[in-house]
């Protein structure tokens, strides 16, 4: 038995040794580096390029500019294609542009023997622009005369719902309600690995393109789709990658780097971005500005969360206005028994593009909403942790949205565990004391509610093929991928769960090809365990299936009487009874001549269920009111997430998410001018990436729940953790210090601000 | 292109190379094959390519390579022999510090010089961040990396 | 790899500046904690180097017969902070050179460097100037000396001519002897970050009145500058929280911080103030003085 146990990572050693080869530990003879033309203002449309100085420079191979690549527009998100146009992410991008959209914007690119060389004849390339209007605030975005940052206009989609009641009569029957405004900041994902990829062909008419991509099969589409280039000549290699928290859910440089091969004969072409690069020019995570509002009864119900939000895509769609369609959704099963209203809008802006990003538009709604929930309680006199308890979903309860129940749900007892392991109580009494001077204690929670993958809004596809090898063992081929959550060895835990096969026979191949790895769209949504894990299963159910059958022709016991344990098959009725071992049956299969093959299994599966996955965090913080800082003294995250499949694995989710929101909630903003769209701090100096001497030390539990629609009782993990931190310090500082911030980060800067406009400096 | 003869070893190896004085020592070690070096930044603020030059953890990438003459240079891969990674190695993996890997060869370096420095004496996780505050991490929030040096600081 | 043209290794110090007016565009290089910065940035005029990194000659901390202390300016920082020698007369250069960038960084950038770059927000420059600190300046008309509260000229500029290699840093005892001293770098993280506000004190108590206060400022002023005013203003004065307080608002007197992206002028005004006052009840407390 497998699943539950701490088993060590499959790629522990690998990667502690560094012998882990990531994209750009590959290289290939001759390989040429390219690098963008990148504008320097944020909205304008080239009048001239001059590429003289560039193209006379030793080394430099070849300079394409926008009027080079193929007049196609093609969309990047790394979502399945929707067999409905009406539901395809916005075809808005061209390999490279006339019109630029942001400061850093493609006009250009230079293919050079070194990127020392292509670099330096990148900055000699002298671009000429007339400039067009900045649009970065909502007011100039949506005003009637605004300059269109697309041809289609500036809104990229806008959606609106009503679920769970009557929202007039909800209101009527409110003792209190409220209304605020808040925003959230963009941010970056900062995976360590930068975006990078290269590509090459070994003939004339396939391409191979090598990527730190959280998609492959996803990544092979959008090529095809942006070169008008055949899918099945297309193959598209993942191998080990250094993160990518949903910036590596979209394709960034790889239709550019199947472009340029194409056009140089089939060269090696590799894009390295900087860091700088990566900050500013892949994706962000989308800024919401807007309001929440809510009403509590006289018996301390919610009746009504009503949540009205502008996000802002930046340049280019990307994800669009999937982010604030999913963030609103799946904040609809944590109080599920009130009537939810939710507004959205997303727009064009003249800023680096907005993407995916863990959690993807969920953080930025449950700030509102549980900014909103703290604040209401605290006007109905009522303590914000009681009105949670008392409106926390619970099993059974409808999920407003789909009308389905949801079958586990866990977050009440999350909210008691996380009240016991903070000592609340006890902390709220004692705290009293520190509500003056400059030194002040509070302490905040907040809840979360997730979902697991992307049902029913997208197709949520899984494919795995397991082969038995000569020696025993069993290579796992699947096409969902390892990008550093784990999911290879929880994949290997459960595989051995089913067959019985102990782990360490079990090999999930890590790199996926698209030319041999199974048909799966990737790394995103928490999808993994939970849908990928389905797969896993069935997969695994068949492969145990076809061994026993194999058995039974080999050694004429009847396959129902037997069990797989270990490297060994033995008798159900009698384990320490070895009937054959797998590895004597497999060289049996594969090598007797009149009977056996290989033994395989392949299955492919479609997840037609979507359980919501719940917690909450609870946080004890002082302030310098002087000094304008925050300093957590301690921080737990509580989760349901089903059963835990790996408990150490399981952890470090909880652990990175949380690092993550504490530098979302107090630190991280990429600073962009509203007037001329510069952005100041695309630099590891200036964005305020926490440092371990910026992250405290992290504390994290479960409540193991069962899930039924899963094969092992999991829910999502991945994202969830990044979700309810930063809401939770916001409510810990409006706590200690009665000044209630609305605007993330709460950076010293912003709370001197405030705390000097609440005339407490 | 201007080249100087230097001698160093390099996990235990001595190697004599005619170096172009334009190389940072993050290139010098990854063309000799050492990729645990890794290019996060190249302006020496992530430590994703920190190594150990004299049993002092530096950024290869801020260091050019003719500065690597007569130095004695340790990277994540001769840190494991024979098959057995170092108890540094094996704490990370142990505590769960490892996760998408990028950053593990340049922190287990730091974590390194910091078990050897300090082997023996009391210190406290504040110390331990402070030693490691010049490498970044975004997948495991820096927690189990702090744990992982703690035990091995325990025997 | 960076975009180097010339590379010349000097020896020694007279060999660095024969070669520097050779070669007028030449730059000097030590840690490369900058100048490599640079050359990745693109910055031609960084491209022609004479390498510094191994020069013996301006390594070193000693402490001279009449108690003098001598930094090298080659000194990394972590030399710097490991000394004992530092430790024992002048901690307050310890502690501000433990706030510099990252391990990483202190391990190879040097003290010299870090005031040769020029930048207002220097780590190290707020200690040197409370401590009077003289720097010994070489160049091809021969030696001069000048004190650290003179080097600066503005954001990014010195004193030093292109021929001159700054040598040593020299803090006398008169200056370091019977203060208690303190340094706070105020930034947005912990490590790894460019200072919002530092501020540095060295205080000399007697019988419960301020003697002596010398209050220097980073990032405050368009160079790292001392409140001479609230200097002046603190002399004589009982050494109370009260008093703390206003010495603290005269600080403001002399400081004139920038309005920036990076942070509004209010906000590094009020924290100029948090700190003066901050750091000097530290410094008094380190001068063993109860408040």
């Amino acid at each position: 038995m497998s699943v539950g146990k701490p088993i060590e990572r499959l790629d522990a050693v690998a990667k502690v040794t560094g012998k882990a080869r990531y994209t750009e530990d590959f290289t290939l003879q001759g390989m040429k580096h390219a690098v963008y033309v990148r504008s320097d203002i944020a909205h304008g449309m080239v009048k001239s390029i001059n590429v003289d100085e560039a193209s006379a420079l030793t080394g430099v191979r070849a300079i394409f500019t926008y009027e080079d690549v193929p007049d196609i527009l093609f969309a990047t998100a790394g979502h399945p294609y929707s067999t409905d146009p009406g539901h395809r992410d916005p075809y808005d991008r061209n390999l490279l542009t006339k019109h630029v959209r942001y400061e850093g914007d493609e006009v250009a690119i230079v293919v050079a023997d070194s990127e020392l060389i292509a670099r330096k004849a990148a900055r000699l390339i002298k671009v000429e622009y007339d400039k067009l209007p900045v649009l970065n605030t909502p007011e100039r975005i949506l005003a009637d005369d605004a300059e269109m940052i697309h041809p289609t206009g500036n809104i990229v989609g806008a959606h609106e719902f009503v679920v769970g009641g009557d929202m007039a009569e909800a209101i009527k029957s409110s003792e209190h309600t409220l209304e605020n405004k808040y925003s959230t900041a963009m941010v970056q994902h900062f995976h360590l690995e930068n975006h990078i990829a290269y590509a090459y062909m070994e003939d004339n008419e396939n391409i191979t393109v090598v990527s730190s991509t959280q998609i492959p099969h996803i990544a092979r589409r959008i090529i095809s789709e942006a070169l008008d280039f055949p899918m099945g000549k297309i193959k598209v290699i993942k191998p080990y990658i250094g993160g990518g928290f949903g910036a590596k859910q979209d394709v960034v440089v790889e239709p550019m780097a199947a472009f340029l091969t194409l056009k140089m004969g089939g060269a090696p072409i590799q894009i390295n971005l900087t860091r700088e690069e990566c900050l500013s020019c892949t994706r962000t995570r989308h800024p919401f500005l807007g309001t929440a509002k809510g009403g509590i009864d006289k018996n301390g119900k919610l009746t009504f969360m009503d949540v009205e939000v502008v996000s802002l895509t930046g340049a280019y769609a990307s994800h669009g206005h999937a982010i604030a369609q999913a963030g609103g959704a799946k904040a609809c099963t944590m109080y599920p028994r009130s009537v939810i209203r939710f507004n959205a809008t997303t727009v064009y802006s003249n800023m680096p593009a907005a993407g995916a990003m863990r959690a993807y538009g969920t953080p930025q709604v449950i700030f509102f909403v549980e900014n909103m929930m703290e604040e209401l309680a605290l006007k109905a006199g009522i303590d914000p942790l009681e009105f949670r308890l008392k409106n926390a979903g619970l099993p059974g309860d409808i999920n407003p949205l789909n009308k389905k129940p949801i079958l586990s749900h866990g977050l009440k007892e999350c909210l008691e565990k996380g009240r016991k392991l903070i000592d609340w109580d006890k902390k709220k009494k004692r705290y009293k004391k520190f509500k003056d001077g400059t030194i002040r204690r509070g302490l905040g929670v907040a809840c979360f509610s997730y979902a697991s993958g992307t049902y029913p809004v997208l197709v949520e596809i899984a494919s795995v093929r397991m082969a038995l090898v000569q020696d025993g063992s069993v290579h796992v081929l699947t096409g969902a991928t390892e990008i550093g959550q784990g999911s290879d060895t929880v994949f290997a835990q459960m595989a051995s769960e089913t067959t019985g096969i102990s782990t360490d026979k079990i090999k999930v191949i890590s790199t996926q090809d698209t030319d041999f790895s199974p048909f799966d769209t990737g790394s995103y949504a928490s999808r993994q365990t939970y849908v990928g894990g389905q797969a896993i299963y069935k997969t695994a159910e068949k492969l145990k299936d076809n061994i026993l059958a194999y058995a039974e022709e080999m050694t004429g016991v009847l396959a129902n009487r037997l069990q797989i344990v270990g490297d060994k098959i033995v008798l159900i009725e009698q384990p320490d009874k070895t009937v054959v071992t797998l590895k004597d049956l497999s060289i049996d299969a594969h090598y007797h001549k009149d009977r056996g093959g290989q033994i395989t299994a392949e299955v492919s599966y479609k997840t037609r269920t979507n359980a919501p996955s719940f917690g909450c965090t609870f946080v004890d913080i002082e302030v310098d009111i002087e000094l304008c800082k925050v300093d957590i003294k301690e921080i737990i995250n509580i989760h349901d997430s089903g059963k835990i499949i790996n408990p150490i694995l399981a952890k470090g989710q909880v652990h990175g998410g949380m690092g993550m929101s504490i530098g979302a909630a107090l630190a991280e903003e990429m600073l962009i001018d509203d007037e001329t769209g510069k952005v100041y701090n695309n630099n590891l100096l200036d964005y305020k990436m926490p440092t371990i001497m910026d992250t405290p030390d992290l504390k994290c539990d479960f409540v193991e729940t069962e899930e039924p629609t899963a094969s092992y009782g999991n829910k999502s993990l991945g994202e969830p953790p990044i979700i309810s931190p930063a809401p939770a310090i916001r409510n810990a500082i409006l706590d200690a210090t009665g000044v209630a911030p609305s605007e993330l980060p709460m950076s010293p800067k912003r709370l001197f601000e405030l705390f000097k406009l609440e005339g407490l400096i | 292109m201007i080249t100087k003869e230097i001698e160093f070893t390099v996990n235990g190896q001595l190697i004599t190379l005619d170096v172009d004085i334009r190389k940072s020592l993050l290139d010098v070690l990854r063309e000799e094959g050492l990729t645990s070096i890794k290019q996060g930044c190249g302006v020496g603020e992530c430590g994703a390519c920190t190594a150990l030059i004299d049993d002092i953890p530096m950024d290869t990438c801020m260091y050019l390579a003719v500065w690597a003459d007569g130095k004695d240079i340790r990277t994540s891969e001769g840190e494991s022999r024979d098959g057995q990674v170092s108890k540094v190695q094996q704490a990370y993996i142990d505590a769960g510090a490892v996760q998408c890997g990028y950053c593990t060869p340049g922190f287990i370096m730091t974590s390194t010089a910091f078990v050897e420095k300090y082997k023996g004496q009391k210190v406290d996780r504040d110390l331990i961040r402070k030693e490691h505050s010049g490498n970044l991490c975004r997948c495991t929030g820096y927690e189990t990396i702090v744990c992982a040096v703690e035990s091995c600081l325990k025997d | 790899m960076f975009d180097i043209k010339s590379y010349e290794k000097a020896d020694t110090v007279k060999q660095a500046i024969e070669l520097l007016s050779a070669n007028p565009d030449a730059k000097l290089i030590a840690g490369g904690t900058d100048v490599l910065i640079r050359l990745r940035e693109g910055h031609e005029e960084f491209s022609s180097i004479i390498d510094i990194h191994h020069l013996e000659e301006i390594k070193g901390v000693e402490m001279q017969d009449n108690m003098d202390v001598r930094i090298g300016a080659g000194m990394c920082f972590t030399d710097v902070i490991e000394s004992e020698i530092i430790d024992q007369t002048i901690p307050i250069v310890a502690e501000a050179s433990g706030t510099v960038g990252g391990p990483q960084v202190r391990n190879v950038a040097t003290i010299g460097g870090n005031l040769c770059n020029g930048a207002i927000s220097a780590d190290s420059v707020a200690s040197l100037c409370v401590l009077d600190a003289t720097l010994e300046i070489e160049g091809i008309d021969g030696a001069r000396e000048v004190p650290v509260t003179e080097f600066y000229l503005g954001p990014g500029k010195i004193v030093l001519t292109h021929t001159e290699i700054l040598k040593s840093i020299y803090i006398k005892a008169e200056n370091y002897m019977g203060f208690g001293t303190h340094y706070y770098k105020y930034a947005m993280r912990n490590a790894m970050d460019i200072a919002t506000i530092g501020c540095a004190a060295a205080i000399k108590v007697d019988e419960g009145k301020v003697e002596t206060l010398k209050l220097a400022f980073t990032v405050a002023a368009p160079k790292p500058t001392r409140a001479t005013t609230a200097e002046q203003f603190s002399v004589g004065l009982d050494a109370t929280s009260e008093n703390i307080e206003k010495i603290a608002k005269k600080a403001l007197e002399d400081l004139n911080p920038r309005d920036s992206w990076r942070a509004s002028k209010d906000f590094r005004l009020h924290i100029i103030e948090t700190l003066a006052k901050r750091v000097i009840t530290a410094a008094i407390i380190d001068a063993g003085v109860q408040l």
